[in-house]
């Protein structure tokens, strides 16, 4: 066997172009099915766990795939907002645990989620480091955020403004980081969690400045009325929340009108599910309550019939290509034929030729086939990149 | 001994067809085969080689039966009882020249590839001017050089007989000579058998005997 290996071997190494053509065309014919097949087994199986793990989820009505993207993955799109009122109205249904969230804002491409501590109960993630978020103004961040940025407790994040020429729009808002979350392996590793007064004041419906009833801020005042003091343009609002400025932060309007993006519905029983959904389906109702697994299984239905067309489409590339190598071989062999006859003026053995024959090719095909297979657990790691680069 | 009695052949499909009532060549014999082409010098190497069956007769070398053994056995007595030498060298590009030298203990399993093997292998590179040359590749070699490498391939397993079919159909005259007198001077060592198809007449008179294979072969 040994000698045969060793013929088989310098053979290929000799023609190393040849060989090398062969492999990475097999290899590519190879991988591309199983990686494609490898990216969305393992995608599906993401999106559908976290769907599966969210029993319901509210929003204004519109697309529920948006609304799913934006709630469940933190996609870039984000659904029409409903009021923040919305949250209290399934509270005291007493059907079901209601969390809001607010994911309208970002922090470079991150996304800043505005919520309650109680989203990481239910989505059962744990602080690694650090401490929950106590006070306006505290964030806390998924792993991979910390981990790319380099932040942890103690560290600070800035929110985007959302538009840079827009002087009356969203203004940065420094962010104290409490606390860093475990690695879960979804979404949630790559969002920067604030409670959702927090993202408020990054909206500007909440704000904090110097007090205008101390003697010190008489310049600062352009006029007072009715008991109202109405500050001038030297006024320094604060775009940090402090220990020494959180008092002076405070809420304008509403807040049960202020805006979310959806609330998370968690009924006690499927009873109460049946019940909660019921009371969304009144034909005035402008609001929508969706199962998410649902929609994922609609969304994925799509990609795994697109996902057939092309893994069809590589299948019959595939056997083009392999019944081209067949050809190759062949042509090879025939080439070879004079090479081979002396191996048989000579005396050698026929399983022994044909062996060497054969393991030149098994050779190719292996090699082949380990090279798509390492290049196919290589992507498969890139499955939540994947889910990233499309929920955008 | 070669010995060859009321011995038929014919191309299946061809119309050649070579007859030799009887022939015996004796051990140590060194002879040369000459005879216009197609008289079926090589055909008549190859059948003594069992490469090739006859349709009748018998073909014994050395006391085998050649003719009556099946293919697997004569591939084995051929390598372990003949060294063939042919004129296109038939060297494998891919293999150095001392893995060309050991080409025959690596297609049979009826070669042990000992490391005294290898150690005769280099020896037989050295003794015909190739030791530092068996890393190399038969294409950086000369013609002359691919003829040694050929020759010393069929040396290596010690045959008592040596087949060459026009060793020096492609040498010049120098570097034929040089050729020819390995193949001597191993059948003088050796005591062994040299059967050599020639077109080269000036040389015969360094053969033992000469045969004539013009009447062997014969055509309807």
């Amino acid at each position: 066997m040994r000698d045969v290996l060793y013929l088989a071997w310098r053979y290929l190494a000799h023609h190393r172009f040849k060989t090398g053509v062969l492999v990475a065309s097999i290899t590519l014919i190879l991988f591309v099915p199983a990686a494609l097949r490898t990216l969305v087994d393992r995608s599906e199986r993401q999106l559908t766990a976290r769907a599966e793990a969210t029993p319901l989820l509210v929003g204004t009505k519109g697309s529920p795939l948006e609304l799913v993207l934006s709630s469940l993955y933190f996609g870039q799109d984000v659904p029409e907002r409903m009021p923040f009122g919305e949250t209290a109205r399934i509270r005291e249904t007493g059907l079901a645990q209601a969390i809001p969230l607010y994911v309208r804002f970002r922090a470079g491409k991150d996304p800043i989620v505005g919520t309650t501590v109680d989203y990481f109960d239910v989505r059962g993630l744990e602080i690694a480091d650090g401490r929950s978020m106590t006070r306006l103004g505290d964030c806390v961040l998924g792993a991979r955020v910390a981990k790319q940025r380099g932040v942890g407790p103690g560290g600070s994040i800035l929110s985007s403004p959302e538009t840079v020429f827009d002087l009356a729009g969203i203004y940065p808002l420094k962010m104290r980081v409490t606390g860093v979350l475990a690695p879960s392996g979804g979404p949630d590793d790559e969002a920067v969690f604030v409670d959702v007064k927090t993202a408020w004041v990054i909206e500007g419906l909440a704000h904090g400045h110097e007090d205008l009833t101390s003697p010190d801020a008489a310049a600062r005042i352009l006029k007072r009325e009715e008991g109202r003091v109405v500050g001038n343009a030297s006024l320094v609002q604060y775009n940090e929340i402090t220990d020494d400025n959180v008092d002076s932060f405070h809420f304008h309007g509403d807040v049960a009108e202020f805006p979310i993006t959806a609330v998370l519905a968690l009924p006690f029983d499927r009873k109460s599910s049946a019940l909660l959904r019921g009371r969304y389906e009144a034909p005035d109702e402008t609001r929508q309550i969706l199962k998410p697994a649902t929609v994922m299984d609609d969304l994925l239905g799509d990609i795994l019939t697109v996902e057939k067309f092309v893994v069809a489409a590589f299948l019959l590339v595939g056997l083009a290509t392999l019944a081209t190598a067949a050809l190759v071989f062949l042509l090879s062999i025939r080439l070879r034929r004079r090479e081979i006859e002396t191996l048989v003026k000579i005396g050698g053995s026929k399983p022994r030729v044909t062996a060497i024959l054969l393991t030149e090719i098994v050779a190719v095909l292996l090699a082949s086939a380990v090279l798509a297979a390492a290049l196919t657990w290589a992507v498969s790691g890139m499955a939540g990149e994947l889910i990233r680069t499309w929920v955008g | 001994m070669i010995r060859i009695a009321n011995l038929d052949f014919t191309y299946r499909g061809g119309d050649f067809r070579l007859a030799i009532d009887d022939l015996v060549i004796e051990d140590g014999t060194t002879a040369a085969v000459v005879g216009p082409s197609g008289s079926g010098k090589t055909t008549w190497l190859h059948l003594l080689a069992g490469i090739l069956v006859p349709d009748a007769g018998s073909i014994v070398v050395n006391d085998v039966e050649v003719s009556g053994l099946g293919d697997r056995r004569r591939r084995e007595f051929r390598i372990r009882q003949i060294g063939m030498v042919f004129q296109e060298f038939e060297l494998l590009d891919h293999l150095s020249v001392l893995d060309n030298i050991l080409l025959p203990y690596r297609i049979t399993p009826a070669l042990d590839l000992e490391e005294q093997v290898r150690v005769r292998a280099r020896d037989l590179a050295e003794r015909v001017g190739l030791g530092d040359k068996v890393r190399r590749p038969p294409r950086r070699l000369s013609q002359g050089e691919r003829q040694r490498v050929g020759v010393c391939r069929a040396l290596l397993p010690d045959p008592p007989l040596l087949f060459a079919d026009e060793p020096t159909g492609n040498l010049d005259p120098e570097t034929s000579d040089r050729v020819l007198d390995l193949l001597f001077d191993y059948a003088g060592e050796r005591g062994a058998t040299l059967l050599t198809v020639t077109h080269d007449h000036s040389r015969l008179d360094r053969f033992d005997r000469v045969l004539d294979a013009g009447p062997w072969g014969r055509r309807p």
